[in-house]
């Protein structure tokens, strides 16, 4: 799985980040997203999913 | 397509721990609706999926001083200052997103974690005063408005021997029966006293929020200080009522709920989804997530139209069967962090992780401190605030 973020869609509410400090951080500056880890394995998988339906910016996409 | 406007809103909650009844028969029957309004009309968004939608797309307005911006109170729209410097949570892009982006840095999950001991600190200090006062006590005086008050007034950098000062005149604000003039003239005190207190940071701005934002808007050759007292205004007013509710709420359907309240005495690791799920189940700002149309969309198979206004009934969408299964049962395992109880999209709560970790350092500190807590009174008799735009208790007595 590969995580693709709409970085300039990022509302900033950090719940990519509350679902898995593994996967996601938030910039210092500005709260939006940083990928830490786009091609997550394992339990990070379903974890990504979860990130990506509850993102309020709707700016994640999961490739296969 | 349907014209006749079958309902009336807002519609007030007859149970305190369920959505105006009218709200299943809307979402199940004709999940977007016409309804009536003070003066005049809009559709209602009942369900999860479209209330999502709606909240998450540029077609959508959040520009409440626009003339045609949806109106629950009988002649608002006469008090509306069109040409008025805008709130964040009044503003459209492209304006909105560097203004909103210049505050997030305070409110990210990392620092927010920074800010944890002290707010343990905070927990602590006013359960000391609910146990050290007399029996029965009330515990939204004792801790459901002090807890979050002292939170944001330390971290915006405002005296917190001003907070009754805000709680009086908010109050005011978000009363539904407050006649427009009076609510503008509350908005206009607390005004006064921010820019007076912005005022004062200039000359040397101190390593808080406020300050901060001084330091910073200026190297960005942005600061303006209408801006800044509009930003401060907005933080420390929803800094108050909401968690305030929240705390008292999930007390009482805790004490409500015992099977519930002793699957995070047994485990706090689950009490941040026991503080999802209370958020969805109060969903105490509802119908705040209107919007104006101002492009042609379709939502849920119903055409709406550039001009006409929307309200997004983020407790009906809370309560939806498609989204959450048994969804009037409180249950805080299952999950429930999709609800949109801060909303959704570009506009959603830029506190909700400090509003986070308040409620679960105060459920897992309360309940542990006070292993007997009990209501004083009976359910019936809690005062509820039926009244205002943020549902919620005005007292709430109890023992121990």
């Amino acid at each position: 799985m590969r995580i693709i973020a709409d970085t300039g869609r990022c509302v900033g509410a950090g719940q990519c980040v509350l679902t898995e400090p593994a996967l996601f951080d938030q910039s210092e500056d500005e709260g939006t997203i940083i990928v830490l880890n786009e091609a997550p394995e394992g339990e990070l998988v379903e974890k990504a999913r979860e990130a990506a339906r509850v993102c309020p910016g709707q700016v994640l996409s999961l490739e296969a | 397509m349907t014209t006749a406007e079958k309902h009336e809103f807002p519609m007030s909650r007859t149970c305190p721990f369920a959505p105006p009844p009218a709200y299943e028969a809307i979402r199940e029957e004709e999940p977007v609706s016409r309804v009536r309004l003070p003066d005049g009309w809009a559709w209602v968004i009942s369900r999860h999926e479209d209330v999502r939608t709606v909240l998450n797309d540029r077609r959508f307005s959040a520009d409440r001083q626009h003339p045609d911006f949806p109106q629950l109170v009988k002649g608002e729209a006469a008090s509306r200052r069109p040409d008025e410097e805008r709130m964040l949570i009044a503003m459209d892009a492209p304006e909105h997103g560097p203004a909103r982006k210049a505050v997030l840095g305070e409110f990210t999950v990392r620092r927010l974690e920074a800010l944890r001991p002290r707010i343990q600190e905070i927990v602590d200090g006013q359960i000391d005063v609910l146990l050290a006062g007399p029996k029965p006590g009330d515990l939204v005086d004792a801790l459901s408005l002090p807890v979050p008050s002292l939170v944001i007034c330390e971290m915006l950098g405002v005296p917190y021997a001003d907070h009754e000062f805000f709680q009086e005149h908010t109050v005011k604000v978000i009363k539904q029966s407050t006649p427009p003039e009076e609510r503008w003239a509350a908005m206009g005190a607390i005004q006064g006293y921010m820019a007076d207190l912005i005022a004062a940071k200039e000359d040397n701005p101190p390593d808080d929020l406020l300050g901060r934002q001084i330091v910073k808007l200026r190297a960005a050759g942005t600061y303006r200080r209408t801006a800044l007292v509009n930003m401060g205004l907005l933080l420390l007013v929803a800094g108050h009522e909401t968690t305030a509710n929240m705390i008292s709420l999930s007390t009482v359907a805790f004490l409500r709920n015992p099977e519930q309240l002793a699957l995070i005495k047994a485990d706090p690791g689950r009490t941040l989804n026991a503080v999802e799920e209370m958020l969805r189940y109060f969903t105490i700002i509802d119908v705040a997530t209107a919007r104006l149309c101002v492009e042609d969309i379709e939502v849920g198979g119903q055409l709406i139209r550039a001009g006409e206004g929307v309200l997004a009934l983020g407790y009906s969408a809370n309560r939806d069967p498609r989204a959450f299964e048994n969804p009037d049962e409180l249950d805080i395992e299952r999950g429930a962090r999709h609800h949109v109880a801060f909303g959704f999209g570009p506009h959603q709560c830029l506190g909700q992780n400090l509003a986070r970790m308040e409620l679960q350092i105060v459920f897992d500190t309360l309940f542990r401190r006070v292993p007997t807590l009990e209501l004083a009174v009976d359910v019936d008799e809690l005062p509820f605030k039926d009244d205002a735009n943020i549902y919620g208790l005005y007292e709430l007595p109890v023992t121990w």
